[in-house]
C-alpha cells in the first residue's frame, strides 16, 4: 500500500532516512505521501530517542540527581529530620575526613576484608571450575549447586552465619571445641571477625566466579589440550600452561567486578553485628566504609558528612578503576 | 494495513514511554497517603476514615477500641497502617514530615524519639493540651511533659509506659542462699544500685555453675541511667553525657559488675541473649511490664513461674509511645478526638487488660484491670500493684534528641568492651569518642 512499509532504502546523501520525493507533483496523493514520508523521518530520527529514554529517565532520576544533590549536600551542614535547612560548611565535611580515625578505621577494614576475601574466593572458583570442567557425572546438578549462595539474599545467609559463629552457642566453636581447640570470640576480636565476614562474602560469590571461569575453560579448544597431551604433558602442566593463558582475560575480569564489589560490601558486616548496630562491632573491628557512610547518614542522620563520605568513596573507587585498567593493560601487553 | 499497524505500534510505545516517564516523576512526588486519600472524599457512605500510623503492637485494635468507637461514632472509619520495627518507622515518618507528604492522620512517636519529635518537628503538630474534655492530670507528670516544648505545647498523648522493676529467677536466688520472698528481695537493694551491684557479689559466691547475677552490661547500665533525672542532656538542652558525674558514676558500677563477671556479656535483645534467657544463665534483670512478655517468648515452658518481681533500687522508666497528630492531616479534628479517646484512661485500662501495655493514666491504677492483673511467667506476683507504684515514683527525667545515640554508644562500645577484657579507662574512653563523632553533625 505504501513504498516505505519495507526496510528504508539508503538515501542518496547518506543519511539513514529517504529523501524526499523528487519534484512532488500536486496531486492529492503526493500529499498525502509527502506528509507520510514526513512522519516517517520524524520517526526515524526520534523514536530510537523514545526508545532509550526509559534508562535515560530512570538513570536522571536515579542515578545523575542523586548524585549531583549529594555533591551539594556535601558541601552543608545538613541534618535527616530538617533536609531542606542546608547551612554551607565549604569542603569541611571532607577536610575533616582526613583526620576522622573511624573513616581511616574503616577504610582500612574495606581493604583487609576485601583481600581475605576476595584471593582465596578467586582462587577456589578457579579450582572448583577446574573439577567441573572434567567429565562428571551430574555435572548440571553441581553447577546449579553452586549457584545456589548466590541466588540466597544477603540477609538470610548472614543471619545464618551469626548463629554459626557465635561464641558461646555457635556451632563453629562446638566444633572446634570438640577437636580440643578453645573457643575463639568470632564477632568482638578483629581478626577472627574479618574472616567471618569475608567466609560470607566467599561462600556467596565462589560458585558465581567458578561458572564464569567454567564458561571460559570450555571455550578453550581442546586440540590445545590434545598437543599437550602428546607432548607428555600432565594435567598439572595442561592447566599451568594451557587453561591458566587461555583464562588471562577472564580472570581480569573476575579481579576487577570482585574488587568493585569489595569495596562496596556492606550487608554482611551489617548483619553480622553483635550490637544490631552500623557501627561494625563494639571497637569497629570490621565496619567498612559503605557501613560508615550508612551509619553517619541514616543512624545519625548526617546527611551531609554523609554525603562527603559517598564522594569520597567514589573517588577512591576511581583510582581503583584506573589502578586495574593500567594493570590489565600492561598485561595484555606483555601477552 | 501494515503501516496503521506500525503506528499504533508506535503510538502504544510512546505512550508507554510517556507513562513511565510520568510514573517516575509522580512516584517521586509522593509516596504513600493513598489510604488517607480515600479518607477525606468519604467512602461514598459519608463515612470519614481516620488513618492511624503504627508501628510493633499497639492492640488497638486487638483490644477492639477501633471497633468500639465506630459504635460511638458511626461517621467514622479508623484504618491502621502499621510498620513492624520502630528502626523502620520512624526515618519514614521523619522523611514525611519534612516532604509534609504520605503522612496518616494520627502518627505514633516512640519515647526514644519524642525529643527529637519535639525539638525539630513541633511546629508540624497540634497542640493536644487544647483539644476539649483533654485533662493533663489524666497522665503521669513525666508522661506528658516528655511530649511538651519550652513553650507548652503538647503535641502527643501518652500511650503505655514502662516502670521498671527488676525480674528475679526464685530458684537461682534460692540456690545462692538469697532470700525470694518479693518483699525480702526488694530490700536487699532498696535505693541504691551499688547495693544492687552487692547482691551480685552475694549470688556469685554461691552461685549455681554457669549462670550470672545479671542478663548484661548494657541492660544494667540503661537500667541505672533510667532512675536519673539528669543524664545526658541538661534542661536547657545541652549535651552533657561526659562531664556528669551521675553518668560517668552508672558507668564506673556497670564496669565494676563486668569486670567481677557479675553481668553476663551479651547484648541486649540479640539471639545469643534470647538463648541466656531460655537456658536460665542468669537471675535477675531489669524489667519493665512489656518484658515479662519478651521473656516469655523465649522461655522454655518449664520455666513459667519461676520468675519473681520485685521494686527496682530506684524507680526509673523504660520505653513507651505518644500519638501524635500532624496539623497538615485532612481529618486533624476528628483525629485529635480519636487520639484523646484511645489514649484515655478507661481505654489504656482496657488496653493492659489485653496487650499488657501499661498505663500512662495513673487514675487506671487503682482499677481491678490493673490490680488484679497477675502473668503466666511471675505466677501469683502482683505485678498491677508493683508496676504501678514504679510508675509514680520514676522520676521527671531530662531526655534530649540524641538519648538514644549515646545510650547505645555507652552500652555497645563502652561496656559491653570490659567484658572481653578491656578496661574500664579504655572502654570509657572508646565509647566517647565513638558518641562525639556521632554526635558532631
Amino acid at each position: 500500500m505504501s513504498t516505505h512499509d519495507t526496510a528504508a532504502p539508503p538515501a542518496k546523501e547518506g543519511g539513514a532516512a529517504p529523501g524526499r520525493p523528487p519534484a512532488a507533483p500536486v496531486d492529492a496523493e503526493a500529499r498525502r505521501r509527502a506528509r507520510l514520508s514526513r512522519r516517517w523521518q520524524r520517526d526515524i530520527r526520534w523514536s530510537p530517542y523514545a526508545f532509550v529514554s526509559p534508562f535515560f529517565l530512570l538513570f536522571l532520576a536515579f542515578g545523575l540527581f542523586p548524585l549531583i544533590y549529594t555533591g551539594w549536600a556535601s558541601l552543608h551542614q545538613v541534618e535527616m529530620t530538617a533536609p531542606t535547612d542546608m547551612n554551607w560548611v565549604g569542603l569541611r565535611n571532607y577536610t575533616r575526613i582526613f583526620d576522622d580515625d573511624f573513616f581511616w578505621n574503616a577504610a582500612r577494614n574495606t581493604l583487609t576484608i576485601g583481600v581475605i576475601s576476595t584471593v582465596p574466593q578467586l582462587l577456589m572458583a578457579m579450582g572448583l571450575a577446574h573439577i567441573l570442567n572434567y567429565r562428571l557425572r551430574a555435572s548440571t546438578f553441581y553447577r546449579v549447586a553452586m549457584l545456589a549462595p548466590y541466588a540466597t539474599s544477603i540477609a538470610a545467609a548472614s543471619l545464618v552465619f551469626v548463629l554459626l559463629f557465635g561464641r558461646d552457642y555457635g556451632m563453629i566453636n562446638w566444633a572446634l571445641d570438640a577437636v580440643g581447640v578453645s573457643p575463639v570470640d568470632w564477632q568482638n576480636d578483629k581478626w577472627p571477625s574479618q574472616i567471618a565476614v569475608s567466609t560470607i562474602i566467599i561462600w556467596r560469590w565462589t560458585g558465581y566466579n567458578a561458572l564464569i571461569y567454567l564458561a571460559a575453560m570450555q571455550a578453550i579448544p581442546q586440540d590445545l589440550y590434545e598437543s599437550a597431551a602428546l607432548d607428555g604433558a600432565s594435567r598439572w602442566q595442561q592447566f599451568f600452561h594451557v587453561t591458566l593463558p587461555s583464562l588471562r582475560p577472564t580472570i581480569l575480569f573476575t579481579v576487577v567486578v570482585s574488587t568493585i564489589g569489595a569495596s562496596q560490601v556492606f550487608g554482611e558486616p551489617l548483619l553480622f553485628d553483635a550490637n544490631k548496630g552500623a557501627s561494625g562491632g563494639a571497637e569497629h573491628q570490621f565496619q567498612t566504609l559503605g557501613l560508615y557512610l550508612y551509619e553517619q547518614g541514616w543512624i545519625n542522620q548526617h546527611l551531609g558528612r554523609a554525603s562527603a563520605i559517598a564522594w569520597t568513596m567514589f573517588l577512591i573507587l576511581i583510582v581503583i578503576g584506573i589502578v586495574n585498567y593500567v594493570i590489565s593493560r600492561r598485561l595484555r601487553a606483555s601477552s | 494495513m501494515r503501516a496503521r499497524t506500525r503506528t499504533a505500534r508506535r503510538v502504544v510505545v510512546l505512550a508507554a514511554v510517556a507513562s513511565l516517564g510520568a510514573g517516575l516523576l509522580a512516584g517521586c512526588a509522593d509516596d504513600g497517603g493513598d489510604d488517607s486519600s480515600n479518607g477525606s472524599s468519604g467512602d461514598g457512605k459519608g463515612k470519614t476514615t481516620i488513618t492511624l500510623g503504627l508501628f510493633g503492637t499497639f492492640g488497638f485494635k486487638e483490644a477492639g477500641l477501633y471497633a468500639e468507637y465506630e459504635k460511638l461514632n458511626p461517621n467514622i472509619k479508623i484504618a491502621e497502617n502499621v510498620t513492624e520495627r520502630n528502626e523502620n518507622y520512624y526515618p519514614a515518618l521523619v522523611n514525611h514530615l519534612t516532604t509534609n507528604s504520605g503522612l496518616q492522620d494520627i502518627q505514633a512517636v516512640e519515647v526514644g524519639n519524642i525529643a527529637e519529635v519535639v525539638a525539630t518537628q513541633a511546629n508540624k503538630f497540634q497542640d493536644l493540651s487544647k483539644v476539649s474534655g483533654v485533662k493533663k492530670s489524666d497522665w503521669l507528670d513525666w508522661k506528658w511533659a516528655q511530649a511538651t516544648t519550652q513553650d507548652g505545647k503538647t503535641i502527643g498523648f501518652g500511650t503505655d509506659v514502662g516502670p521498671m522493676a527488676i525480674c528475679y529467677r526464685k530458684d537461682l536466688f534460692e540456690a545462692a542462699g538469697l532470700p525470694t520472698d518479693r518483699t525480702e528481695v526488694g530490700k536487699l537493694w532498696a535505693g541504691d544500685w551499688a547495693k544492687f551491684v552487692d547482691v551480685g557479689e552475694q549470688y556469685k559466691a554461691k552461685a549455681p555453675k554457669g549462670t550470672t547475677f545479671a542478663d548484661s552490661p548494657g541492660g544494667l547500665l540503661s537500667a541505672i541511667l533510667g532512675s536519673e533525672s539528669e543524664r545526658f542532656y541538661d534542661s536547657s538542652g545541652k549535651v552533657i553525657y561526659k562531664t556528669n558525674p551521675a553518668v560517668k558514676a552508672a558507668f564506673d558500677l556497670t564496669a565494676k559488675a563486668a569486670q567481677e563477671g557479675l553481668v553476663g556479656n551479651q547484648t541486649q535483645f540479640q539471639p545469643a541473649w534470647d538463648t541466656t534467657i531460655a537456658n536460665s544463665k542468669f537471675a535477675a534483670m531489669a524489667c519493665p511490664p512489656w518484658m515479662l512478655g519478651y521473656i516469655k517468648g523465649k522461655s522454655k515452658p518449664e520455666s513459667a513461674g519461676k520468675w519473681d518481681v520485685a521494686v527496682a533500687p530506684k524507680s526509673a522508666n523504660w520505653g513507651g509511645s505518644f500519638l501524635a497528630v500532624p496539623s497538615s492531616g485532612k481529618n486533624v479534628k476528628e483525629a485529635e478526638k480519636l487520639a484523646a479517646w484511645l489514649t484515655a484512661p478507661a481505654q489504656q485500662a482496657k488496653l493492659f487488660k489485653v496487650q499488657g501495655s501499661f498505663p500512662s493514666a495513673p487514675g487506671t491504677y487503682t482499677l481491678p484491670e490493673v490490680t488484679g492483673a497477675k502473668n503466666e511467667m511471675t505466677g501469683d506476683a502482683p505485678i498491677g500493684t508493683i508496676f504501678a507504684e514504679a510508675a509514680k515514683a520514676a522520676p521527671v527525667q531530662v531526655i534530649g534528641p540524641k538519648d538514644q545515640i549515646i545510650g547505645q554508644g555507652l552500652a555497645d562500645n563502652g561496656v559491653i568492651l570490659v567484658t572481653k577484657g578491656k578496661s574500664p579507662e579504655d572502654a570509657w574512653e572508646t565509647a566517647t569518642k565513638t558518641i562525639d563523632n556521632n554526635l558532631d553533625k
